[in-house]
């Protein structure tokens, strides 16, 4: 299976005072793509009309009871062994608060006995992010504030839809283990490309399919104390998430340093100001009143149901990274854009039909970032060879790719469509011949300048050939021209 | 009076806000007086030594009682919505979430 | 003391002899149905069993199962038989208010898995009794809709929670109806009014549809007027329902396989704390019609001794800590958002509060504000961990007896019904009403009230059978046994 990630725009933030050190734990939420709701028949469709996947379970109807869906507990133990989870026996539980888009005016969760714990996650750099617990627990119905200018705070009714109210969830809790946002994006994006894997998601942030909250506190560099930290909420996308936490985190700084401290509050994200946001302070502190569901049994794995859930789990993004990094002879993290994208098997393949796995890496990174099209794995070494063999130049092959993704096609036959032919080698020789003796100075530099101003007039000479050819030249082969002419 | 109670007045009026039931002062004293009257029975369980007593949640202690993931019809939209207070777009209507008293 | 003109159980025959007749033609279920509707329409204004009465789908279900009779089928073994059910088991279609003015007119979408399986089987429902409001109380004063009347005495109460559905039965409004019991709320009104009334094993019977009071301890049963037709409509709703997690995994138990099988043999113990002065409050002629019961089991062969279960003292303080707490959590969901009452609010929150404020009345008030206090912070483990801690206490002790004993005995109420609005104010002293009954939810045991004569007033009084976890059938066995005696103590007196 091949699919695309969307990793947002590459954005660095601006990193925080180095006297500073960020403290980060997230909690995601990805709804489980079964065909039913956790505890009723409903189905588990996103975008269908208003209240239409609704039942007397999911309404929360007087006298209505739950069944938990098989499915569902499946998956959800699935992934807490991608993530080294231990799966435990477990108890589902309420969780008590009022919420009009609840329609038990409780969530059924689990508490103190979830059904995974004490896990974690490499990120594709190798930094470990500890996993505290993994729990299954319902979606909740949507809301949809109607009157002043839509937001919550001045809406003049809410209507609301109960079809995703039931929906299961997995909810992924990690340690504050995370000390930069590129490291929480990364953490993000890691977890989804396991979600997708395990094939238990669709994972869509955008859609809510995946949800991010971000526990952020920060504390002196070097002291090992948890300060007061502020849930983010409404974070939307990978980006916001390294934009939500930066902002976040200036803003506790900024606090210390005034001598004020940050209170603990939950605050949302506000893409289009790009700041957080008290969420209005709660007039009661939170008690859930958590108390067992009499209403479902506990749920008690086998061990032989634990050992077929392992033995079922598909390769997982890390593995995928060092397979395709030894087949390549790159590094594990330098093969982690393919693998997110989900064309590490593509690219094996492509690979082990006789491509050269370092420029199979290059183009995949550079070219395939729209998607594969067309292309196959044979058809992909093929043009990769001839690119290696001399036939084509690196432009040349960039063309003849892009050719290939959207029609297909063997890359001989685009090639000599396109009357890309490899230049004779003969006729590049006399053009560098000639280029030497009318500039010296600058083949003087080539062959005695220091290693920069070898490489910088390396880089004149093959412009200039290039430029006559129209970059139909090999630039490798003008390189070993140039070198043959040096001694 | 409530000073005498288990409970306090002000415990009462906090267990009152958690479950959204708004108590007049004289129903604050009654039930002041009257829940303190349970409580205490209550604190009568601390007479047996429970140590090590596993709770039961369950009277069957039944385990792993799961249902297949299988579609089953959900309800008429209209049937339900005719039963509601307030219905706007096929949808539940509620005032305001944090519209002011 | 004259028997006043309510009180009539089965005054158009018990379940079996209705089924019989229709099914053999011998009476119509629409005129079986038209009798009951006519003596629920003359006397109901003085009893106030019913909340609703559904006169016309009654005898629209009537006139089809006749057609159905008439054309050869076999309707079921509850042919024609009239049904009155509490008014806290969904009925789509019609009102189905917990007595409570937060569900006045609502109407369901959907049906409780027993009322679909008694329909299945025959019988028709003439309507929805009065119960106290979501089932809290022992005397059915708690109703928004007014209390009903014990039909033996009309100024007494029926008991309750269930005591629409025990006052129809002895009414002879119904010969059967449905309850639901979670601290006692089907055996005590059945003792208070001299009818049989059995809470089976938890499990054995399917709480889909039944709105939920305390989700661990409740279980749905019948009233009916003798052993046998409790074992048939236990048979006809029991069994594993997969719309309820808590259903046991298994059929219907078959109860009214050793009805006519004596108690020569059996070991019947009486609960020591329930028989004398552990337990106070009992009064003297219940612990007489106890003992009577027990010598009578003797002189049909079994052995009686005496047991103790000296955890059933810490019952009452545990049941009153586990059930409000599942309630304060079950009845979050009338928040007037969905269905029911609402009362406006500028924002959400306050609507909710106005809308449970207005439609809650004060016991329910009460009892979600026990079950919240005990689940709050810094309070469950105290309170709520512990109430679950004994009742496993009470479960090993149980267990023990039933290495020694086939069946317990014990009263099934402290008292025959007393005088309407004698406790109403005095919430404890209503709750140790439930004494004798609760350890039985607690433990999830089965346990039924069977009448055994009367008290010094003259008001009837049951005995209440206890048995181990799924033994519902030797329950009844013995069950059978004191109706036996009972009968033929009154056909001597009579």
């Amino acid at each position: 299976m091949y699919y695309t990630v969307d990793r947002g725009p590459e954005v660095h933030e601006p990193s925080i005072p180095d006297a500073w050190e960020l403290v980060v734990g997230l909690e995601v939420h990805v709804e489980l793509s079964t065909k039913t709701k956790l505890f009723c028949g409903c189905a588990n469709h996103f975008g269908s009309e208003p209240n239409t996947n609704v039942c007397p379970t999911c309404l929360g109807l007087p006298g209505a009871l739950p069944v938990i869906n098989a499915a569902a507990v499946t998956s959800a133990m699935r992934l807490g062994r991608a993530l080294n989870c231990e799966v435990k026996p477990s108890v589902m539980a309420r969780k008590n608060y009022f919420y009009p888009d609840m329609p038990k005016d409780f969530q059924t969760s689990q508490y103190d006995q979830p059904t995974n714990e004490n896990g974690w996650l490499d990120t594709p750099a190798g930094v470990r992010i500890n996993i505290e617990r993994a729990h299954i627990e319902e979606d909740t119905g949507k809301s949809t504030h109607v009157g002043g200018d839509g937001r919550i705070s001045s809406a003049q009714y809410s209507l609301i839809d109960y079809n995703r109210a039931g929906v299961p969830l997995l909810e992924i809790v990690s340690c504050p283990d995370i000390r930069t946002a590129e490291e929480a994006k990364a953490y993000v994006a890691e977890l989804r490309g396991i979600v997708l894997a395990l094939d238990v998601s669709d994972a869509k942030m955008e859609e809510g399919s995946m949800r991010v909250d971000a526990n952020v506190s920060v504390r002196p560099r070097g002291s090992d104390e948890l300060r007061t930290r502020c849930e983010v909420k409404n974070i939307n996308s990978l980006s916001s998430l390294g934009r939500a936490i930066a902002y976040e985190a200036k803003r506790h700084i900024s606090l210390y340093d005034t001598g004020d401290r940050p209170i603990q509050e939950t605050r949302h994200w506000d893409e289009e100001a790009g700041r957080t946001r008290s969420g209005r302070s709660k007039e009661n502190e939170e008690d859930y009143r958590y108390f067992p569901e009499p209403d479902l049994t506990p749920l008690v794995p086998s061990v032989e149901e634990l050992e077929a859930i392992d033995a079922s789990l598909p390769e997982l993004p890390g593995a995928q990274r060092s397979a395709l990094a030894e087949a390549a002879g790159i590094s594990a993290p330098d093969a982690g854009l393919i693998v997110e994208r989900g064309h590490s098997q593509f690219a094996l393949d492509t690979i082990a039909a006789g491509a050269d796995g370092a420029r199979v890496v290059v183009h995949i990174n550079n070219n395939l970032a729209g998607g594969l099209g067309e292309l196959t794995p044979e058809l992909f070494a093929g043009l990769v060879q001839m690119e290696t063999a001399g036939d084509l130049t690196s432009t040349q092959t960039k063309t003849v790719l892009a050719q290939m993704v959207e029609s297909g096609g063997t890359a001989a036959d685009i090639a000599a469509a396109k009357g890309f032919e490899a230049m004779d080698t003969s006729e590049l020789d006399g053009m560098v011949d000639d280029l030497i003796s009318s500039h010296p100075d600058e083949w003087t530099r080539f062959c005695e300048g220091d290693e920069g101003d070898a490489k910088k007039m390396a880089g004149f000479f093959t412009g200039q050939i290039m430029k006559a050819t129209k970059g139909q030249a090999d630039g490798k082969v003008i390189a070993q021209i140039l070198n043959s002419r040096r001694s | 009076m409530a000073e005498s109670e288990s409970l306090s007045r002000d415990e009462v009026a906090h267990v009152a806000k958690l479950a959204l039931l708004d108590l007049t002062d004289e129903e604050i004293d009654l039930f002041t007086v009257q829940l303190s009257g349970v409580i205490d029975t209550a604190r009568e369980m601390n007479a047996l030594d429970l140590d090590g007593v596993q709770p039961t949640h369950h009277p069957l202690g039944l385990v792993n009682v799961m249902r297949a993931d299988e579609l089953r019809p959900s309800i008429d939209r209209d049937e339900v919505l005719a039963q509601a207070p307030a219905v706007e777009d096929d949808r539940f209507k509620v005032p305001p979430a944090l519209g002011e008293a | 003391m004259t028997t006043p003109e309510t009180a009539s159980p089965a005054a158009f025959g018990d379940a079996q002899s209705i089924a019989n007749d229709v099914s053999s033609g011998t009476r119509t279920a629409a005129s079986v149905v038209a009798n009951h509707l006519d003596r629920i329409a003359t006397h109901d204004g003085e009893v106030h069993a019913f909340n609703v009465v559904t006169a016309e789908r009654a005898m629209d279900a009537a006139e089809s199962i006749d057609q159905r009779i008439a054309a050869g089928e076999d309707v079921g073994p509850l042919a024609g038989v009239p049904v009155a059910v509490k008014d806290n088991m969904c009925t789509r279609g019609v009102a189905t208010t917990c007595s409570s003015k937060i569900l006045e007119g609502w109407e369901p979408p959907y049906t409780a898995t027993v009322v679909e399986r008694l329909t299945n089987a025959g019988a028709i429902v003439v309507g929805k009794t009065n119960l106290d409001e979501f089932a809290m109380g022992s005397s059915t004063e708690n109703s928004a809709f007014g209390p009903t009347h014990n039909p033996w005495d009309l100024d007494k109460v029926p008991g309750g929670s269930s005591g629409g559905s025990a006052a129809a039965v002895a009414a002879g409004f119904a010969p059967v109806s449905l309850g639901s019991d979670t601290g006692g709320s089907i055996r005590q009104p059945a003792s208070l009014c001299g009818v049989v009334g059995v809470k089976p094993t938890y499990g054995a019977v399917s709480r889909y549809g039944l709105i939920a009071f305390g989700s661990s301890l409740d279980q749905i049963g019948p009233f009916t007027t003798t052993v046998a037709d409790s074992a048939t409509m236990f048979e006809v709703m029991g069994g594993h329902d997969p719309l309820d997690s808590t259903s046991a995994n298994q059929p219907a138990l078959a109860v009214s396989s050793k009805l006519d099988a004596g108690v020569d043999g059996l070991r019947v113990g009486i609960i020591t704390e329930m028989a004398g002065d552990v337990i106070e409050g009992i009064d003297a002629d219940v612990i007489a019609r106890l003992r009577a019961a027990a010598t009578a089991l003797e002189a049909g062969g079994a052995t009686v001794g005496e047991v103790s279960i000296p955890s059933s003292v810490y019952g009452l303080p545990a049941y009153y800590m586990v059930a409000p707490a599942e309630a304060s959590s079950n009845l979050a969901r009338f928040d007037g958002v969905r269905y029911g009452l609402r009362v406006d609010g500028a924002n959400t929150a306050l609507m909710n509060t106005a809308s449970r404020t207005g439609g809650f009345g004060p016991e329910v008030k009460r009892r979600i504000m026990l079950g919240t206090y005990a689940l709050s912070a810094g309070y469950r483990d105290a309170f709520y961990g512990k109430a679950q801690q004994i009742r496993t206490k009470i479960i090993e002790e149980f267990t023990a007896a039933y290495e020694h004993f086939d069946v317990l005995l014990s009263p099934a109420s402290p008292s025959t019904a007393f005088a309407l609005g004698d406790k109403a104010a005095d919430p404890m002293a209503m709750y140790l009403n439930d004494v004798c009954t609760i350890p039985s939810n607690l433990s999830g045991q089965p346990s039924m009230s069977v009448p055994f004569g009367v008290g010094d007033d003259g008001m009837p009084i049951g005995v209440q059978i206890l048995a181990p976890l799924m033994g519902d059938v030797v329950m009844f066995q013995v069950a059978a046994e004191l109706e036996r005696v009972a009968n033929a103590t009154n056909e001597a007196g009579a």
